[in-house]
């Protein structure tokens, strides 16, 4: 009963901290509220048996893809001056109309998802039944993630390399 | 530690809120930060489902899968903030509909 | 042996038009006019010898050149067919085509198309000849659309003028209204006998239809519709008066003596078929009869002397039409030729008032001229005599005949002749209008010179045949069937004597001595209504012009736009549109994208839910 009732608090927070992150004006509070959103979904993880994945999202998710965010904010150093832009951009007639279309894919889901039934498996997936998997039939997907990463980093240092050197790119021109 | 009784449609339910609030963000914010992070959450979300589905069968497919969808949101994360840095340098805003030229 | 070489009669004109053509005028002005002149003098002397021999032994005879072509049992030769009828009509178009050329040499004499004159005037005596002598009606369409474009190419000969050109074109598209006719009615002959030889074609008809049959009756009209182009008969004949824009000598040539001839030939040649079928026999009297008088009436209104002659003409080859209608073919060919003789003469002869009165057409400018040009003036008082048959010329005996054997048709036959009385009291009205007129009275313009002697012969021998041709007897007999020895009572005969000389009478009180006022009947309203009507043809071109041209024209404008294209320039539109639209929505912000992807995702998740419940 304890992992049912943690479950829904867990999931409480996790939505919570979601809209709360979305409305928020300054971009470091959303991310603190995102953080807590992820590891909201941590927990559940957890709780319904996939500790290796809880891991994972703690790790990865909560901490190194974060922290990317935390110092590019930092990085572009918007300040004040970004604060109240944001506020002037969320008027309630912008987003009432994504939030009726949010609300319609919302329910439709609903619709879908009612029909199913049933409670997850009572017993926990362990790393390494993942980690058999994952170099077993799904060792193609692997190999692509990793090529996937491998472009990520060409891409990101390519892109932020001419941010950061300044004199370079006012010589290379456009 | 063993996982109790959590209805599958619960998590799923959670997972389609959480989709739907990544998608709302995703629409009404200008700030290419913010788009990013919508993308997180909506990235987040499906994992969640993934990782539920594997649970119900007791079968690992789901947590492969939500390691597929990490490498992808961390590659997108990657890139993207690349490219915000870009966008502030050239047009000196992260107001994505000013970026609207399409052109270099 | 002279009947093998008749080939080299149409060939001779053939060669010395090529040859002008060819040289386009680079040749010295004598020899131009000794090759255009010389080619149809031999073709007439050739046609004399070949007259003699055949004279001697009248017996018709076939010479085939060579196969033209050969299309399953469709095998049309190049070959002639030569008897009296073919006689007489080359005579015609030899003799005078031959004193047409010499006057031309004299008329054409200042101008600078020279060779290129008698280049079509040699092209179009040979293409006659070969529409005369054609043995099958194949060789005979050749030769039918050879004249038609001679005769566009001489009438829009001064092609500088535009008005010249429009002539050209309104001869040359009203023909070619018969001219489809009558190249239906080739097509149906075909298909039903199997052949297109004449000889032939007749032997079978006769074997195959029945007297009064429906098949003979479209083709005979088909035909009819043909020869009513080409000769300018009603409905056809508005482009006549126009084709007198050409040279005169041409006028002559062509749209008097030989080629408006053409459908009366044509008809009197397959007068086999036309036997075959009584209704179009009165379709052609009736034509004919109506033609006349309109055209009478007509050319006793005009002021032009060419188109007085014109309408005159259209009105002589309503009589051609009227005699072949009852039935006396004779009478038909022997008026063709009468009236080729003085209708030629009175074109010449108003060619050289032209001539000297430079180019000078109204009538009430002229007059007093029979003391300065005597030729012309004796030219056209037996010019004038023979047209309105007064006795004794020749035009007296051809019409006459003409009128008598309409008189003795059963049924129609006094109401024809009744109407043909009237058109020869009109007929001799305005030919001695246009001589009082012209010749009588006070000098209007002096000429500047009298013929020379290339126009005198030609005048004076026309003279001499207009006189005499009456007393000519054609050979063509055997051409046709035998009429009745039947005779009207002699009344009759002296009516149709008489009337011509009413004409002249009441002609010369009216227009010379002026006895006869007539002032008070012209100047009425009826009178002017009737002048004005009478003086545009009956206003039939207004009416053409009405019911053709201008519809031709309002749809051609309509078409301009091109309705049909619309119909693709739509779907072009509506693509533009979509592509408009599309490209609206390419508008590079962001968030407008993710809209429409959720509401796309919207919409296919419904339509998922909608097809197949089942996923639940």
């Amino acid at each position: 009963m304890l992992e049912i009732t943690l479950f829904y608090v867990a999931a409480t927070i996790a939505l919570v901290a979601t809209v709360m992150a979305m409305t928020r004006t300054n971009a470091i509070h959303a991310l603190i509220y995102l953080i807590v959103s992820l590891l909201a979904v941590a927990v559940i993880f957890f709780l319904i048996g996939a500790p290796f994945a809880a891991a994972l999202e703690i790790v990865i998710y909560a901490g190194a893809i974060m922290v990317l965010f935390v110092f590019v904010i930092m990085m572009l150093n918007l300040g004040e001056r970004g604060d109240q832009q944001e506020r002037q951009w969320l008027q309630p007639k912008i987003w009432i109309g994504p939030a009726l279309l949010s609300m319609l894919l919302f329910v439709e889901l609903l619709y879908v998802i009612s029909a199913l039934e049933g409670p997850v498996s009572a017993t926990a997936v362990s790393a390494k039944e993942v980690g058999l998997s994952l170099f077993g039939p799904y060792v193609l997907a692997v190999e692509i993630a990793s090529m996937l990463l491998l472009a990520g980093l060409v891409g990101s240092f390519h892109l932020g390399r001419r941010y950061l050197d300044r004199g370079d790119l006012e010589k290379e021109g456009e | 530690m063993e996982g109790l009784n959590v209805p599958l449609n619960h998590i799923l339910l959670v997972s389609s809120l959480l989709f739907a609030i990544g998608m709302l963000g995703l629409m009404i914010r200008r700030n290419i930060i913010f788009i990013l992070m919508s993308l997180e959450v909506m990235l987040n979300s499906a994992a969640l489902a993934f990782v539920a589905a594997g649970a119900h069968w007791g079968q690992p497919d789901g947590q492969v899968v939500f390691m597929l969808i990490l490498t992808v949101a961390a590659a997108e994360v990657a890139v993207g903030l690349g490219l915000v840095l870009q966008v502030q340098k050239r047009f000196k805003t992260l107001d994505m509909d000013y970026a609207n030229r399409m052109r270099g | 042996m002279m009947f093998e070489l008749v080939w080299l009669i149409p060939f001779i004109p053939l060669c010395s038009s090529v040859l002008l053509m060819l040289t386009a005028g680079n040749l010295p002005r004598l020899l131009i006019g000794s090759l255009g002149v010389g080619s149809v003098g031999i073709a007439a002397l050739l046609t004399l010898i070949t007259g003699i021999y055949f004279m001697a032994e009248p017996v018709p005879f076939e010479l085939t050149l060579w196969s033209w072509m050969q299309v399953g049992n469709f095998a049309p030769s190049v070959a002639f067919y030569f008897d009296g009828l073919t006689l007489v009509m080359m005579s015609v178009i030899t003799g005078v085509g031959f004193l047409i050329h010499l006057f031309s040499t004299e008329f054409m004499d200042q101008d600078h198309s020279y060779a290129r004159y008698f280049a079509y005037l040699n092209m179009f005596v040979a293409a006659m000849l070969i529409l005369v002598m054609a043995d099958n009606l194949l060789l005979l369409y050749l030769g039918w659309e050879g004249v038609g474009v001679c005769s566009y190419l001489l009438v829009g000969f001064w092609y500088k003028n535009s008005a010249n050109g429009q002539a050209a074109r309104k001869a040359f598209i009203v023909t070619r209204i018969g001219d489809t006719a009558m190249a239906l009615g080739l097509f149906l002959l075909f298909t039903e006998l199997g052949t297109l030889d004449i000889q032939a074609m007749t032997t079978v008809a006769k074997e195959t239809w029945q007297v009064g049959d429906n098949m003979p009756l479209i083709a005979c009209l088909l035909l009819l519709g043909g020869a009513v182009g080409k000769s300018a008969q009603l409905p056809l004949h508005t482009w006549l008066p126009d084709a007198m824009a050409g040279p005169t000598p041409v006028s002559a040539l062509i749209h008097a003596a030989t080629m408006v001839t053409a459908g009366v030939y044509l008809i009197a040649r397959t007068n086999g078929l036309f036997l075959l079928a009584p209704t179009a026999m009165m379709a052609v009297a009736i034509i004919g009869i109506a033609t006349s008088l309109m055209a009478a009436f007509t050319a006793l209104m005009q002021s032009d002397i060419k188109r007085i002659l014109a309408y005159s003409t259209i009105s002589q080859i309503g009589y051609m039409f009227l005699a072949l209608g009852v039935g006396a073919w004779t009478a038909g060919i022997f008026h063709l030729m009468t009236h080729a003789f003085f209708k030629a003469l009175l074109f010449l002869g108003s060619g050289a008032i032209i001539h000297c009165l430079h180019h000078e057409h109204n009538i009430f400018k002229m007059g007093g001229l029979r003391s300065r040009m005597p030729v012309t003036f004796w030219s056209f008082m037996i010019g004038s005599a023979a047209l309105a048959a007064l006795p004794m010329t020749s035009g007296f005996f051809s019409k006459d005949q003409i009128l008598l054997q309409a008189y003795l048709l059963p049924g129609m036959g006094p109401y024809f002749w009744i109407a043909g009385l009237v058109g020869a009291l009109l007929t001799a009205m305005y030919s001695f209008r246009l001589v009082f007129i012209v010749f009588f009275g006070k000098l209007n313009i002096e000429p500047d010179r009298d013929t020379g002697w290339r126009m005198a012969i030609p005048l004076t021998v026309l003279c001499g045949l207009s006189l005499i041709g009456g007393y000519f007897v054609i050979p063509v007999q055997a051409v046709f069937p035998p009429l009745s020895d039947e005779h009207p009572a002699l009344w009759v005969e002296y009516i149709s004597i008489l009337v011509p000389v009413i004409g002249l009478l009441l002609a010369y009180l009216i227009f010379h001595s002026r006895q006869l006022r007539v002032d008070g009947i012209v100047d009425s309203k009826i009178g002017q209504l009737l002048h004005r009507f009478w003086f545009s043809g009956w206003g039939i071109d207004w009416l053409y012009d009405q019911l053709f041209v201008r519809p031709y024209y309002g749809l051609s404008t309509m078409l301009k736009s091109e309705p049909v294209d619309a119909m693709y320039s739509l779907i072009v539109a509506i693509n533009q549109t979509f592509n408009q639209l599309l490209s609206e929505a390419q508008s590079g912000r962001m968030r407008w994208y993710i809209v429409s992807m959720v509401f796309g995702l919207l919409v296919l998740i419904s339509l998922a839910l909608q097809i197949s419940p089942e996923v639940l």
